[in-house]
């Protein structure tokens, strides 16, 4: 019976090393460990051994099936690490090729200005308010010292629908519209939109393009507090080792009236062709509000002192990021929309 | 206004000083200095020649062999084609090695078999514009006085060897339209005093109101007088002259005419010479033109007038348009032996609308549009005396013949140092101050604590306390402003909730591929209102430039098609784009349009092109639907937002619905229709546009979180038949509305139309949701829920499947 148990045990641990799955395994021990197996089968024979015997044999039949089980279970081990490697293998992908796209779109680089532009006024207590593009004379012109006949109309080659509406040629019309409605409060927005001017568009002009205004009103407004505003805008949209010089200018609605300039960006002020040589890019006009528009909107000139300001979204967006042509914004290629997407700085 | 600076320092003291830093110095003061003109720039060996013989060229009808002496015993052969080359002549030679502008290089040559060695040169030929070179010499070489040297510097002698600085004034410092007011901004700058011209001259005993009386009977003319000077050579003005007039852009005619433009450009006041004996009358009347008056001006051009235009008659009819242009009757010819000379003040708003409706803009009209100094007009004809007797051999008449009524007094200013310094956020010394004005030369008076201050007349645009700040910073220097941020505010800045939902718009739209488009508010009456969400009154400008840019637009989507259109033509296999911008509808109360904000988007072409892996999606409806549903959504208006079957010219009747909030049209959606498709040139192309206006001022509930489910929800399935035309919406409806509140979900999980549905009908599955908060349902609660369903469905005629 000894000789018999050895045998089995010879022969399930050969047949255990030769299966090759777990389901074979699973035969192997089905075969030789389950409830119908030759080892139960020996242990149900134990009844005809002598008493002195059963003990003996019992332990040898436990020893035989322990170690049976044991390699089962290393067998088990093994065959599963193989089982996963495998599937890892078929699993394996070529990593470089692309990945399925995301779409994804973006803001029109104007957008990407005047927003810029708004954020760090609105951090700077601004609030921003918006206007009608079509606008009456009073609000465009007369409002902001210009009154009919005047010749510096003449700079501003208008759009009229009637001898009394036209499409607006700056956002000032929303700076008069808030003064009014401010009834002599204190004053402190940005105005964003489309302005509208009599230009044949090409390369650097276009009858149709976007503004952005700032007015401070309140009392003891001060030119520095205009130049210090300035500055922060400079270095904000240009970068912070930016300087900006004042020039004296002249527009109807402030006086003084200024063209602010920063130093060359692409230079640092040696000279290059973005500024033409000089070291410096003309960026904007600004000045301290005219009394006359003050006293319009209800304001007292002597009481309150304000300072306003004026840029070209498509100047500040052809110079920051290198655009040659005007119509560039206007034509919505998507091969030239699709370059602001990403983040600067 | 383009400066000279050999003219300007006959006035002021500029030596030593480079002109480019000249040029820095007046622009960071106040005039933009647009251009430093080096007029003899890069030009090498252009020397006086002399042309000792001329010969016709043996073998070219059109050329002439020259000798031509260019320095003692130099002489040298030079082929010249220009007709009027002569022996004799004292010319410009660009000797061999000569570079002229425009990098024209001079070598010697062979010109059919004949040598040249070196260019007779025209004025064109050294860089002088073409329009100010006299008539005489346009067309051909320039001609020297005789007693110029052979062999000197030609470009000293023609005045080339100067800078011009070229202005860009703005319209307040028209003063600047002189020398003499350049020479005074200049003046104060460098701390400088100013050289006035000396006027004196030798007047015979007739007497001016002899040969002219004056009548004014219009209040646009308070000021104009008359002088008569006779016996007047018509002749070439001299060299100085003609350099000074070319380089202020000026062409020079004859010494009357050149005298009158000489001091135009000098005072910065035009005057008019008439020729005496062709007024055909003794007397001048100043008045307004009849209705349809006729002049004919010195540009040949027959003008007709309009009742307000001023005009300057012989007492019958015009002679000259006043301050705009005189009449080709009176002009001053070679003929001329006597000349009355007009120096008067015209007002700018006459001089400005007449030119403006004649269309004819002139130095003249330019100077009296802006206003001349009322105290250089009388100055301006004494010099106008002078000249004509020291140029011209004149004989002046005694007198000047005068009707005065102008106000001649300056403006005074009344400021404190302490408002200056306010309104700077600086703190300039009165000695400081005093110092500025009195280089600008203001009569300044401090007394009390302020500054009386009486501007020149010269200066009109100095009215005001604000002027005279200016006037202190410029000249102190814009540099030396401190910078400080505004004080005393308590505003918190920030978006509206409007503009903050506006840009959360932008960012659904973009999250959704979609990239922002830009496009024109203008165009054509036919495009105005195609897709229009609702057609109103349309608002057309006065004069369009275009019949294109004509009309304001009633919908973005024409253009966002165009954009389309656009891109695909530049081999775009996937276009889209979205708008935000206004719509012009009507009018208000203001008479202005009513302003709408909306948002349109187009797509076209591929939506999703994931080549290796072959995974490809056209665009169709239900991407655009999806597109506007995110926003919705967003926007926390999901429930009440539908859509509803509708028509829309240009889009496809099949495809295209209206987008409802809480049953109010808010936007349309749809697909191009094929004609249009075919007509834009686009494959499948999908819009859709929405009142932004009215979703974003929509109102909608606080966000108030709803607890995260702790219990299973139940699905139920249900797939019906029903006719092809029947809205999977409407059923959708119906399933809701008999759910009880267990159910929490309606999806759509098939649509199918084909082979095994009966003709004209459609099988759709939902997939239904009941779910409670508070418990786990039992089969029984959902069953009884379910049954709600479909009894709903049944009784509304859908066919279970």
């Amino acid at each position: 019976m000894e000789q018999q148990l050895k045998q089995l045990e010879q022969e399930a641990l050969a047949k255990l090393q030769a299966a090759s799955n777990l389901k074979e395994l699973n035969e192997v021990r089905v075969a030789y460990l389950g409830k119908k197996g030759p080892i139960t089968d020996l242990l149900k024979g134990m009844g005809k051994l002598s008493p002195e015997e059963r003990p003996k044999m019992g332990a040898l039949v436990n020893a035989v099936r322990e170690n049976v089980t044991a390699q089962l279970e290393e067998k088990v081990t093994v065959l599963e690490e193989q089982a996963i490697q495998e599937q890892l293998e078929k699993e394996s992908i070529d990593v470089t090729l692309p990945g399925r796209k995301v779409r994804q779109g973006n803001r029109h680089p104007l957008t990407r200005v005047i927003e810029e532009i708004e954020d760090l006024f609105v951090s700077m207590g601004y609030e921003i308010a918006e206007g009608p593009e079509v606008e009456k004379d009073y609000y465009n012109f007369e409002a902001l010292n210009l009154p009919k006949g005047h010749p510096a109309r003449d700079m501003q080659d208008t759009f009229y629908i009637t001898e009394e509406t036209l499409l607006r040629t700056h956002t000032s019309p929303v700076q008069a519209r808030t003064m009014e409605k401010k009834k002599g409060e204190p004053i402190r927005i940005i105005c964003p939109g489309k302005v509208f001017r009599r230009d044949n568009d090409d390369a650097t002009h276009s009858h149709q393009f976007m503004q952005i205004e700032g007015l401070v009103i309140g009392e003891n407004i001060r030119m520095s507090d205009l130049k210090g505003t300035l500055d922060a805008l400079a270095k904000k949209m240009f970068g912070d080792d930016r300087e900006i010089r004042l020039r004296p200018s002249f527009f109807p609605f402030t006086e003084p009236s200024v063209e602010m300039d920063i130093s060359c960006f692409k230079c640092g002020g040696k000279g290059c062709n973005v500024c033409k040589h000089t070291g410096w890019i003309e960026i904007l006009g600004a000045g301290m509000v005219h009394p006359n528009v003050l006293e319009m909107a209800g304001y007292d000139s002597k009481k309150v002192s304000g300072f306003a300001f004026g840029i070209g979204a498509e100047r500040i967006a052809m110079l920051k990021y290198g655009v040659d042509d005007i119509r560039h914004f206007y034509t919505n290629d998507s091969r030239f929309l699709s370059q602001f997407h990403r983040t600067e700085g | 206004m383009l400066v000279s600076l050999n003219w300007l320092k006959q006035y002021v003291d500029i030596d030593g000083i480079a002109a480019e830093e000249l040029a820095e110095k007046i622009t960071r003061s106040g005039i933009e200095v647009d251009a430093v003109i080096d007029r003899a720039k890069g030009m090498t060996n252009v020397v006086v020649g002399y042309v000792v013989s001329k010969e016709k060229h043996p073998d070219a009808d059109k050329l002439n062999v020259c000798q031509v002496e260019v320095g003692e015993g130099d002489i040298r052969q030079i082929i010249c084609g220009a007709p009027n080359v002569d022996a004799g002549q004292k010319v410009i030679v660009a000797l061999p090695g000569a570079r002229l502008p425009g990098g024209v290089k001079i070598k010697k040559a062979k010109m059919r078999g004949q040598e040249s060695n070196g260019m007779i040169c025209a004025l064109q030929e050294l860089g002088v514009e073409g329009r100010v070179v006299p008539k005489a010499y346009a067309d051909g070489i320039y001609v020297l006085p005789e007693d110029a040297v052979p062999g000197s510097d030609a470009l000293e002698l023609i005045g080339l060897r100067d800078t011009v600085l070229e202005l860009g004034l703005t319209p307040n410092r028209s003063d600047a339209l002189s020398m003499l007011g350049v020479a005074y901004e200049v003046a104060a700058i460098l701390s400088q005093e100013v050289k006035l011209p000396e006027i004196s001259y030798h007047t015979v005993s007739e007497k001016a109101e002899d040969y002219i009386k004056v009548r004014v009977e219009a209040k646009e003319n308070p000021l104009y007088a008359a002088k008569v000077v006779k016996n007047v050579k018509i002749a070439e003005s001299p060299l100085w002259l003609q350099h000074y007039l070319m380089a202020a852009g000026v062409r020079p005619h004859n010494n009357v005419v050149d005298i009158t433009n000489y001091i135009l450009m000098e005072y910065g006041q035009p005057l008019h010479a008439f020729d005496y004996d062709s007024l055909k009358s003794n007397e001048i009347l100043v008045r307004l033109a009849n209705e349809g008056e006729k002049i004919v001006t010195l540009d040949e051009q027959e003008r007709t007038l309009k009742a307000h235009n001023l005009v300057i008659t012989n007492g019958e009819v015009p002679v000259a348009i006043a301050g705009v242009m005189g009449g080709a009757n009176s002009e001053v010819t070679s003929e001329t032996t006597t000349v009355v000379i007009e120096a008067a003040y015209f007002e700018g708003y006459s001089v400005r609308r007449t030119s403006k409706e004649l269309g004819l803009r002139s130095d003249s009209s330019a100077r009296f549009e802006k206003g001349v100094d009322p105290n250089r007009v009388l100055l301006a004809g004494e010099r106008a005396a002078q000249l004509l007797a020291e140029i011209a051999g004149g004989e002046v008449l005694e007198g000047t013949v005068l009707v005065d009524d102008l106000d001649k007094s300056p403006a005074r200013v009344v400021v404190s140092p302490d408002f200056i310094n306010n309104r700077l956020g600086m703190k300039i010394s009165l000695e400081d101050m005093l110092s500025i004005l009195n280089r600008l030369q203001f009569d300044v008076e401090a007394a009390n604590g302020l500054l009386i201050i009486d501007a020149p007349t010269r200066r009109q645009d100095i009215k005001i306390e604000e002027d005279i700040v200016e006037e202190i910073a410029r000249l102190y220097g814009y540099d030396e402003i401190p910078m400080t941020l505004p004080e005393g505010n308590d505003q918190i800045g920030g978006l509206t909730p409007y503009q903050a939902k506006r840009r959360v718009a932008r960012n659904v739209m973009e999250g959704a591929g979609l990239y922002q488009a830009v496009t024109y508010s203008l165009t054509s009456d036919e495009l105005a209102q195609k897709f229009a969400l609702k057609a109103e009154d349309t608002t057309r400008l006065l004069m369009p430039m275009s019949e294109e840019r004509s009309t304001l637009r009633q919908s973005l989507i024409p253009h966002l098609v165009d954009a389309a259109s656009y891109n695909v033509a530049r081999k775009a296999d996937s276009v889209a784009l979205y708008e935000i911008g206004s719509v012009f509808l009507g009018k208000t109360a203001e008479e202005l349009p009513y302003e709408e904000e909306h948002l349109a988007l187009v797509v076209s072409g591929k939506w999703v092109d994931n080549a290796w892996q072959g995974e490809k999606l056209a665009v169709d409806f239900f991407v655009a639907k999806g597109i506007v549903e995110s926003l919705f959504e967003k926007l926390g208006l999901t429930e009440r937002l539908s859509f509803e079957k509708t028509a829309v010219d240009g889009l496809h009747p099949g495809q295209t619905a209206a987008i409802l909030l809480d049953g109010e049209k808010v936007g349309i959606i749809g697909g191009l229709h094929p004609a249009e498709r075919k007509k834009y040139d686009l494959k499948d192309t999908f819009v859709a546009e929405i009142n932004l206006n009215a979703i974003l001022t929509a109102e909608v509930k606080e966000l108030v979180y709803t607890s995260v489910p702790r219990f299973p929800a139940m699905t139920r399935d249900i797939a019906l038949e029903l006719e092809r035309s029947k809205p999977a919406g409407e059923i959708i409806e119906i399933i809701r509305n008999a759910g009880t509140k267990l159910l929490k979900e309606v999806k759509v999980f098939d649509v199918y139309e084909g082979d095994k549905m009966e003709a004209g009908k459609k099988s759709v599955a939902f997939s239904l949701t009941y779910f409670d908060p508070e418990r786990t349902l039992t089969d029984d609660e959902v069953v009884s829920a379910h049954n709600k369903v479909l009894k709903a469905l049944t009784e509304a005629g859908a066919e279970l499947r």
